[in-house]
């Protein structure tokens, strides 16, 4: 790696006084598994390194008064997953921030390293959009809030302007009879890049569909949600029919590529299967059931 | 020149200072500035766990850690396992149950197993799997690594 300055700020003012003085120079760093890497490949440049682990605010993890949870954007992935009432509230979030990377990389990685590196195939953004997960964004001219679903742009592209950073999300209390899922598909159990990926949540009364939210990951230049399907399953019975009619709806939303990890046409039939099971595993979760999502028979 | 920072850190239960370039990887610092070369460089993007080391109770790969962050800080690396002449019982049943080969990722598995029976004592079979998946060895195909982490859990808790 070319030689480069580093900062530690104690408040996000400070960060973003730090990256505006880089001039575009200045890289925010949170758990580095993405920046540090890019720095030494030459894929990215930076004069300077602005370190947020020091900012308590975003390493915290909390639930507001509200009910709405706040993470700061660079509390490490262990630390979400070990943070039992979230976890417990949230498992759908959780079986994204379970699989990024394996257990060293847990240890650092964060929601908005993720976030910000904007990678299609991202594990943790489709349960987030589903979750309806929103961002604070701190910049130069003071603060905004961005829907995680409205962030990414394309790949390694976001809406963050010159000197801005992500300080936390907010995750909204969840409503009664409600759970989520992410389910990712590899070709092995750990450690591999999403050839699709499925996050989905899921309100049911009596049987009934009240409202779901299905968001995909891998098929597009960007997370996308699938609203056609999500809107078909409105008044709809919780069955596994109505979730494979689901599926087969948000196929029409992918637009996937063809690479080294399944061709295009493999990646839509994917999206079916996981769009179905993330629903079942979101009904069967809702309904008070533990669902290991690494582990479980999933239909 | 670059500038080098200061750092006052602990490593193994020793206090520790050195000084770094802010581009220089944990790792960099440890083999190359402290001379503790256990921890190994593998792929150096945070692939291979050959470098794992345990930051303030957290495993994590060393070369996605820079140097100067750990100011303040808590590491444990492969040279702080043994006690004395004694090896730690993680470190005996890799030993007596031939889990390596040519051994170059065996530091990273052993500290990555350290942290994880200090976590959960008695792990199963598939929780050591989900756990060491960050840890690549291309000799020994695995079993033998993970049956010396469960011999290690057992010896451990006597």
């Amino acid at each position: 790696m070319k030689e480069i300055a580093y900062a530690a700020p104690r408040t996000v003012a400070d960060a973003v006084a730090a990256l505006k003085q880089a001039n575009g120079n200045g890289k925010a760093f949170a758990g580095g598994t993405d920046i540090l890497v890019q720095l030494r490949e030459g894929t990215r440049n930076a004069d300077v390194l602005v370190d947020l682990k020091k900012i308590p605010e975003m390493t915290e993890i909390r639930q507001l008064p509200s009910g709405d949870w706040q993470i700061g954007a660079a509390t490490p992935c262990h630390r979400i997953e070990s943070t039992v009432p979230f976890a417990e509230g949230y498992p759908g979030i959780i079986d994204g921030v379970h699989i990024i990377g394996g257990w060293q990389i847990k240890g650092r990685a964060s929601l908005g390293g993720n976030l910000c590196t904007s990678s299609p195939a991202a594990d943790s953004i489709p349960a987030l959009i589903a979750h309806h997960a929103v961002v604070k964004i701190v910049g130069p001219d003071g603060s905004r809030e961005v829907p995680v679903s409205e962030f990414c742009t394309g790949p390694g592209k976001n809406v963050l302007k010159p000197a801005e950073l992500v300080a936390s999300f907010v995750i909204p209390a969840m409503l009664p009879n409600s759970s989520g899922c992410y389910l990712r598909f590899i070709p092995r159990s750990e450690m591999d890049i999403a050839v699709v990926g499925c996050g989905t949540t899921l309100t049911v009364e009596k049987d009934t569909i009240k409202q779901a939210r299905i968001a995909l990951g891998a098929v597009a230049p960007k997370p996308v949600l699938a609203e056609e399907a999500a809107a078909w399953l409105i008044g709809k019975p919780a069955t596994i029919e109505s979730f494979e009619k689901a599926g087969e709806i948000a196929r029409k939303a992918a637009t996937p590529i063809s690479d080294m990890r399944g061709p295009a046409e493999y990646r839509t039939h994917l999206v079916g299967v996981l769009v179905k099971r993330s629903l079942m595993t979101s009904l069967r979760r809702l309904r008070g059931e533990r669902v290991d999502v690494l582990h479980d028979k999933l239909v | 020149m670059a500038t080098k920072t200061p750092v006052s850190t602990t490593i193994n239960g020793e206090p520790v200072e050195f000084l770094c370039e802010p581009r220089q990887s944990l790792l960099e610092v440890l083999r190359d500035t402290l001379h503790l070369t256990g921890a190994k460089e593998g792929c150096n993007n945070g692939n291979c766990g050959a470098c794992t080391v345990i930051l303030n109770g957290v495993a994590v790969d060393s070369c996605l850690v820079l140097g100067v962050e750990v100011e303040g800080a808590e590491v444990t690396t492969v040279e702080g396992l043994a006690c004395r002449n004694e090896l730690h019982p993680i470190q005996q049943c890799f030993l007596e149950d031939a889990a390596l080969q040519c051994g170059i990722c065996t530091p990273g598995f052993l500290v990555a197993a350290k942290a994880l029976l200090d976590k959960i004592p008695n792990p199963t079979e598939e929780q050591i799997r989900f756990h060491l998946a960050g840890n690549i060895c291309r000799c020994t195909g695995y079993d033998k690594i993970v049956k010396a982490v469960q011999h290690a859990a057992q010896e451990m808790a006597k």
